[in-house]
């Protein structure tokens, strides 16, 4: 196109342009060494950690965290709410369990499946739902998720209804999965793999394009975003990651129960997000770690638990309103 | 270039823009000017598709576009700004520029979770023409900024870089002057005389009178969502309806 345009003024940068261009993006030092030490840290853990029960209890943690990454993507970058993620976990650990039992499927077609059909599920909840306006998915994923809670307890002949059902082992490669001990290193893997790919996505083209949109949705439409599909792209991509989660978590628990897709399931989730840090990777890290323990932490509370509990979360919000890990970043960069 | 043919908007009983007819020439820059309420933001809106219009037809380059999506008219090479800041305050201000580049870019989001998306250096050089685009519009001291920690005049600017960033074909700036002071109404006027030198087309809303009598080609005044009067700066100034409509008087009377 020999069009007039305003191409002419752009592109012949000087050096010192160019230069303080290049000094804003993210350095891939800064961007990793957090991942490393993370890695360390998860690495020299199974040799200090005593028993199973702590084993378990940082298993617990590590895939909560990828569950709050996902969703983070998309209320903390995307501005979404989802009030049904335990909806997806649920659909994804039944879909794995019903499958592997009563149909004999093998537990890696059964979790792929269970994911794929999940997908879709989410994908013409968004393509309803995200034409509208305002929090709107808020309430369809709020009702998602406790007709899935429903269904389940109800279809007794196939989930075993509220008394929960048996799930196999999952074995992958001739490997069987079974036992704390082997379990770690796929969580532990899982999420360091889930804290890196949900880093390239934020620093990416796409990954602006979902900010832009929630800074300010018109102007994100007229640079040429499509606001609907971005968003219906990343409902997609976190509900999935809930039906793998849930289908991994069925399998390493061996028995599951409805309450893994009930709505406090769900509330949870969501308060790990904001009580970490919205728009922030480590907080879901730090909001499922801080999550996960606190119960066990206040379990000699007898009967205060949850009082306290609330206390904690309450004062969070008020001294800390951006999460955790934001708000202390941005004490840290102040202070130095 | 762009063909508005007796465009009508209607909110429930009130007409903000009722049958406005006018062209804009491509490589001009065009004003459309008019009293507050007169329905100039509402054209803007029809015209780059945040509302839909209500009847009436607009054609770029000969395509109907009225109604079209803003994303869709984005691809078709228009860019535009807003009079009440639309800056996504969670970016920094350079990513904000940054996605005025959006189509041009690996938006796919199985590619950004890879981080395939950044390869081919296609991104640092994004980067550095947001910087120049920056630059260019003057806000270069601000490239390391956070958009939040900006000042308005900064911003409003910012926009405009944003929306260079596309390599627009038609450019619609809705009141870029609104809330600056004389100095930076004055820098502002410089830079949208610079963008016609490059041969973009221009179309802006001012309600600056000395800044649209300076740097505009054709002016369209409305008033009332009716337009008024079309011509050069020199037939407006002089035009009795336009002179009635702005002191409120009879034009005899004046």
């Amino acid at each position: 196109m020999n069009d007039a345009s305003t191409s002419s003024i752009l592109g012949r940068a000087s050096p010192e342009t160019a230069a303080a261009a290049l000094a804003t993006a993210p350095s891939l030092a800064t961007r990793h060494a957090p991942t490393l030490v993370l890695v360390a840290v998860l690495a020299v853990l199974p040799l200090v950690l005593p028993n199973a029960f702590y084993f378990d209890v940082v298993i617990r943690i590590m895939a909560n965290a990828v569950l709050a990454i996902a969703l983070n993507l998309l209320i903390g970058y995307c501005g979404q709410i989802s009030l049904g993620h335990a909806g997806f976990f649920g659909l994804g650990a039944y879909g794995s369990a019903i499958l592997t039992t009563h149909y004999d499927w093998k537990a890696p077609v059964a979790l792929v499946v269970s994911a794929a059909v999940v997908g879709v599920l989410a994908w013409i909840v968004a393509r309803v739902i995200l034409r509208l306006k305002g929090h709107y998915l808020a309430m369809a994923t709020l009702g998602l998720g406790i007709i899935v809670t429903i269904v389940l307890t109800n279809e007794s002949s196939l989930t075993g209804g509220p008394d929960g059902m048996a799930v196999g082992d999952l074995s992958v490669f001739g490997i069987r999965l079974y036992g704390e001990r082997v379990w770690y290193p796929v969580f532990a893997g899982l999420l360091v793999v889930a804290i890196l790919v949900a880093g390239n996505l934020v620093e990416s083209p796409a990954g602006r394009a979902l900010r832009a949109l929630h800074g300010s949705e018109v102007a994100a439409r007229v640079v040429g975003i499509d606001t609907a599909s971005f968003k219906t792209r990343v409902f997609v991509l976190s509900a999935v990651v809930a039906a793998i989660m849930g289908s991994l978590t069925a399998h390493y628990l061996g028995f599951i129960t409805p309450q893994v897709a009930s709505f406090h399931k769900s509330v949870e989730l969501v308060t790990m997000v904001v009580v970490g840090g919205m728009a922030s990777i480590w907080g879901s890290v730090f909001g499922a770690a801080l999550l996960s323990l606190l119960p066990d932490l206040l379990a000699h509370f007898e009967g205060f638990e949850t009082v306290i509990f609330g206390v904690i979360l309450v004062a969070t919000m008020i001294f800390l309103p951006r999460g955790i890990v934001p708000s202390l970043l941005r004490l840290i960069r102040r202070e130095g | 270039m762009l063909k508005v043919e007796t465009l009508t908007k209607s909110f429930g009983g009130v007409t903000a823009v009722s049958d406005v007819t006018f062209e804009v020439t491509k490589g001009t820059i065009h004003a459309v000017i008019g009293p507050n309420g007169a329905g100039k933001t509402t054209l803007f809106n029809l015209i780059t598709g945040v509302y839909t219009p209500s009847s009436g037809s607009i054609r770029f380059e000969g395509q109907e576009i009225g109604g079209e999506a803003p994303e869709k008219l984005a691809a078709l090479g228009m860019s535009r700004t807003f009079q009440n800041l639309q800056i996504s305050m969670n970016l920094s201000a350079i990513e904000n520029v940054m996605t005025g580049a959006h189509l041009g870019l690996n938006s796919s989001v199985v590619a950004g979770l890879l981080g395939l998306a950044s390869f081919g250096g296609r991104e640092k050089a994004t980067r550095i023409r947001a910087a120049e685009a920056m630059e260019f519009v003057g806000c270069g001291a601000y490239i390391g900024a956070e958009a939040r920690s900006m000042p308005y005049g900064a911003l409003k600017r910012l926009e405009i870089a944003r929306a260079l960033m596309a390599n627009p074909r038609i450019l619609f700036l809705d009141e870029p002057a609104a809330g600056l002071n004389h100095t930076e109404t004055h820098e502002i006027e410089d830079l949208i005389a610079q963008l016609g030198k490059t041969g973009v087309t221009v179309v802006l809303v001012e309600h600056d009178m000395k800044l649209v009598m300076n740097v505009s080609d054709r002016i369209v005044v409305l008033d009332y969502g009716k337009k008024l009067a079309e011509g050069t700066p020199a037939e407006i100034r002089v035009n009795p309806d336009v002179v009635a409509a702005y002191l409120g008087a009879e034009s005899e009377g004046v």
